[in-house]
This record gives C-alpha cells, structure tokens and sequence, in this order.
C-alpha cells in the first residue's frame, strides 16, 4: 500500500492489530467516565437549561453553583452528611479496635476453641441483613434506642466485625510466631504484646480493613432505612433516596448536584487511596 | 510462655467485648428471627402464635414466587454477565496493556465506591423520559430510533438494573480476576507459546484452566451479593412497575415495615438465607467433584 508498509511490515501489522483493542478501551471509559461528566455538567445548569437545551448540552456558566447551595440547603443534606459521620466513625472505630484484638486472640493466644469461635464469626459473613433486621428492631425499640443514632452504630459495629476478625487473623496469621514467642520469653506481658508488637506489625492491614469498612458503613442503605425513624436522624443515603421526593420530579438541577456532592466526596477519597481501596476491597470480598 | 500466650485472663479482655457485640447483635437475632418464623404480629401490636402458617403462606403467596423468580434471574443473569465482562477486562489488562493498566484498572474501578443510591439517582436521569429526556433517549433519537420508557414495562426495567448493576461492578471483578492471572507464573504462558498456543486457544486451554479457582470464588461472590440485592433496586425501580422487579429482600422489608407482618417477613428473610447456603455450598461441591476428576 504505502513504501512504509514495504518496509515495515511487522510493525504496521503489529500496530493494527492492536486498533480493535483501544477502540474497545475507548468505548469502555466513555461508558464509565461520561455517565459522571454528565452529571456534573448537569449539576451546573440552570433549570431554563434542562428545559430548552439537549441533554449532552454543556452548562452556559460553569461557575454557577446555585444548585449546590441549594441541595446543601434546602435539601438538608448538611444534616444528612452530619448524621453520616456520627453514626460512621465511632462503629468504624469500634469495629476496628474490636476486631483487632480478637483476631490477635484468636490467632495468636493459645487455647482451645479458637476454631469453634472463628468458625461462628465466619457465619456472620454469609448471613444477609435482613435476617437480623426485626429482632434488632424489637431489641432497640424495647430498649428505647429508637430515636437516637446509636442503632446505626451499634448495629454497623457488629455487621463489620465478622470480616474484620476474619482479616485480622488471616494477617495476624502471615507474622512469624517466633516474634511473639520472644517477646514474652523476654518478659513482657500479653498486652504489651499485643500493643507494642502485634498492633505495629499489622498496622497497614489495619488501615486497609478500616478503609473498605467505611465504604460498606458509608454507602449502607438497608440499616440506615429501617433504624432511621425521622428526618432529623438521616443518614446521606437516606436522604439522597428521599431527595427526589423533596424536590418532586421538577428540579433537576439540585438533584443533579446532591447526587453530585456524594460522588465526589467518595470519588476523592478513592483517587487519593486508589491502589489500598483496590486490595482491600478484593481481600475482603466477602460482604455483598 | 504458654502461660503467657494462654492467659484466660487476657484472652476474655481481648477476644470478649468483639463476642459479645457479635453475639448480642448477630448470633441471638439470627436465633430469634427464626422464632419469629412461627408468630404473626409485630413489637407494637404484639404478636400471636401461628404454628406453621407462615411457612405455608410462602408457599402460596404468588409475590413470594415472584420475588423468588426475580431474584434467581437477577442473580444469574448478573453474575454471568460481571464474571464475563469483569475477566474480558482482566485479560486486557494481563495480556494487552500489561503493565501500563494502572491507569485504566483505577479508571474502570471508579464506580465501585460510589454510593448505590447516588448511582441508581444518576441512571435514573439518564433512561429517564418525562418530563424532560434523558441521555439515553436522547442518543436512541440521533440515530432514528423512537424513544423507550425504560421504566413502564418490567422487561426494559429489568436490562436497564442489569446495565447499571454491570456498570457498578465490572471494575471489581476485573480486578479480582487480573490478581489471580498476574499469579500465573510466566513461563507456563512461554511454553504454550512455543508449543504455538495463541489467541483463543491460549486463553481456553491454558488460561481459563489454570484461572479456575479464582473465577469460582468470583462467581460464589458474585451469586451470594447479587442473591442479596437491595440498595441498587429499591433506588432504581423501587421495585416496579408493579411488583415485577422486587427481589426476596425488597418484598421482606416491604412485609416486615409497611404490613408490620415480622413473622411472614422472617420467613422470607429465612428463604433468602436457605438459598444463600444452598448455592454456595452447591458451587463448593460440584467444583470438588471436577477437580477429582482430573
């Protein structure tokens, strides 16, 4: 065809051959990365602008971020995130400094029946939510928990542990004995084991497991809905399903920008941990 | 150094606040859910005994078969489709970008963090066709093909959860599947080479073998997250039109917190759970059968 073929004809084979392959990539970001340009885009037209103009138009002013004050606003979704963090992090904390020193018993002491307990933590993972949903509403319900955030972080705080007692010991599990075996033949006691050796070994682990929990507590929407009794007690996910009732099927601009402000607060936290988030979601595949 | 390493002392002070939450707010409601399974009624109205009535409503309620029938579909139709498409991705990833895939492994996991109702909120506007049109019309109308109301029939709902949930979680499994190809020692695949293995039949007879068990515990995943499906459903479709795209778990909740029925509801949640077991003990086993064969 052209002298170059000619004289190259493996390298310009090679070269085509590989043509079906990025178009395929092609296709592949398009398909995920446009559904989120879109919405961003969306988030910063004006209503006159999802009336008249098309769908793939781009915003007139993209510093107009009235959407946005609007959605953080009027559609509570200061309450909603607030509500979040409330309920998220001390269950996140609590999961993490009670799994910890379990999987550390469980993998580390010496006892019998660590297999039994380990095996009873392991059923925990298969188990769907809502087999414990109405016995735990009856339990807060009785107890007069209801109304207050404190279902959410007990309940979050007992969901995480199965995965996170399973992790902690499987890594607990990949630090040589001998290391613990020294430091109490050296004299320190079980608990300085524990926090000066154990935690420090396995610290990194820690924060893996702690990172793909807040995802699953973050994004959790089946507690949240059922222990949630009012407005005021929301959590973001919560109020995002309700978002498009508050505003009724006519304001899309602050819809765009509530569902946006979710997004890329999740969005930023994986960006910035992209390569931890990826192993630990893969190691911990448990939860569905 | 046993006496340290096995002080009871220390084993109740670090093993026992994690067993009691897990037992308090796990175990005991796993137990209790079952006693429910033979009372009517809820915490508020109370409740009365009902023997085995429950059981046999499950078996002659038709939205009971419905959901069943809905949720085995979802569930093997997603997991096909995820485990497929996930290790597509994952053999572009291992054979054709190699180690420049960084870029498009962070890219294409993107969706998996984000939020299930943010996601069912976005794909919502995006199949949306009144008042205002969505993308997904929009670009049918381009190329001369009428707009679909993606929403009103249960069939079209139906592709349009599968496309989403896809969207949502392809990523994932790439990613799981690509750690288990990159585990494959090199020189198996240079052999094969050699021996003229390429293309199609290097990925069928020696990749695909050797990748086995990492793509069962990928469809064991895959079948017990999808067999659970609720968050991207109830968002999307909240269940309709109709009653045609509630799973076992949506149709439970909707028993449990809008009739108050905690028995029946249990006895749905009991279902789910059966077949949750069932399945993945079932994929256990006939694996172990096929690899004794060998």
């Amino acid at each position: 065809m052209t002298t170059s073929t000619a004289h190259h004809p493996g390298r310009v084979r090679r070269a085509l051959a590989k043509v079906p392959m990025w178009i395929i990539l092609g296709i592949l970001l398009v398909v995920v990365v446009y559904p989120l340009f879109w919405m961003l885009t969306g988030s910063l037209k004006t209503q006159d602008e999802f009336l008249n103009n098309p769908t793939w138009a781009l915003p007139e002013d993209w510093t107009n971020f009235s959407n946005y004050v609007e959605a953080w606003t009027v559609g509570n979704l200061d309450v909603y995130i607030r509500n979040s963090i409330v309920a998220v992090f001390p269950s996140l904390f609590l999961t993490i400094v009670l799994g910890v020193a379990a999987g550390f018993a469980l993998e580390v002491m010496v006892w019998k029946g660590r297999g039994p307990v380990l095996l009873a933590f392991l059923v925990g993972i298969m188990i769907p939510g809502q087999m414990i949903l109405l016995p735990l509403f009856t339990m807060y319900f009785r107890t007069g928990l209801t109304g207050t955030l404190w279902p959410l972080i007990i309940t979050y705080t007992a969901i995480g542990l199965p995965l996170t007692v399973f992790m902690m010991a499987t890594y607990f599990r990949s630090v040589p004995r001998e290391i613990f075996e020294a430091a109490t033949l050296d004299g320190a006691s079980i608990y300085r084991t524990f926090f000066s050796i154990g935690f420090p070994l396995v610290r990194n682990a820690v924060f893996t497991v702690a990172l793909v929990q807040f995802f699953f507590i973050w994004n959790d929407l089946l507690i949240a809905l059922t222990f949630t009794t009012s407005d005021d007690l929301r959590t973001i996910q919560v109020g995002l399903l309700n978002f498009t009732g508050q505003f009724g099927q006519i304001q899309y601009g602050p819809t765009f920008a509530a569902i946006s402000i979710n997004v890329i607060g999740t969005l930023a936290i994986y960006l910035f941990l992209n390569q931890r988030v990826m192993k630990g979601l893969t190691a911990g595949s448990v939860k569905g | 150094m046993n006496r340290v390493l096995g002080d009871w002392r220390a084993i109740t002070i670090l093993l026992g606040p994690a067993l009691l939450v897990y037992t308090l707010v796990m175990l005991v409601p796993i137990f209790w859910s079952l006693g429910y399974t033979v009372f009517e009624g809820n915490p508020i109205l109370g409740f009365t005994f009902v023997g085995f009535d429950n059981f046999a409503q499950l078996f002659t309620d038709p939205k009971v078969g419905d959901a069943l029938w809905f949720t085995i579909r979802y569930a093997v139709v997603l997991t096909l489709l995820q485990v497929l498409f996930g290790y597509g991705l994952a053999l572009i990833y291992v054979f054709w970008l190699r180690k420049a895939s960084g870029v498009i492994r962070t890219l294409a996991f993107f969706p998996v963090v984000l939020p299930t109702v943010a996601v069912a909120l976005l794909f919502q506007e995006l199949f949306k066709i009144a008042p205002v049109q969505g993308l997904v019309n929009d670009i049918l109308n381009v190329f001369g093909i009428a707009s679909v109301d993606w929403f009103a029939s249960s069939a079209t709902a139906f592709w349009v959860m599968i496309f989403m949930d896809l969207w949502r979680s392809m990523g994932f499994y790439a990613v799981l599947l690509y750690a288990g190809l990159v585990d494959i020692p090199d020189d198996i695949f240079e052999s094969a080479r050699l021996d003229g293995a390429s293309g199609f039949r290097l990925v069928w007879h020696i990749v695909i073998p050797l990748s086995l068990p990492v793509l069962l515990s990928s469809i064991i995943f895959s079948i017990n997250g999808t067999l659970k499906v609720f968050d991207s459903i109830l968002a999307l479709t909240g269940g309709g039109p109709g009653n045609t795209t509630t799973p076992l778990t949506l149709y439970m909740f909707q028993t449990s917190f809008t009739y108050g029925e905690y028995g029946f509801g249990s006895t749905i949640a009991l279902l789910l759970t059966v077949l949750c077991l069932v399945v993945t003990i079932f994929i256990f086993q006939s694996n172990r059968r096929d690899l004794t064969k060998d």
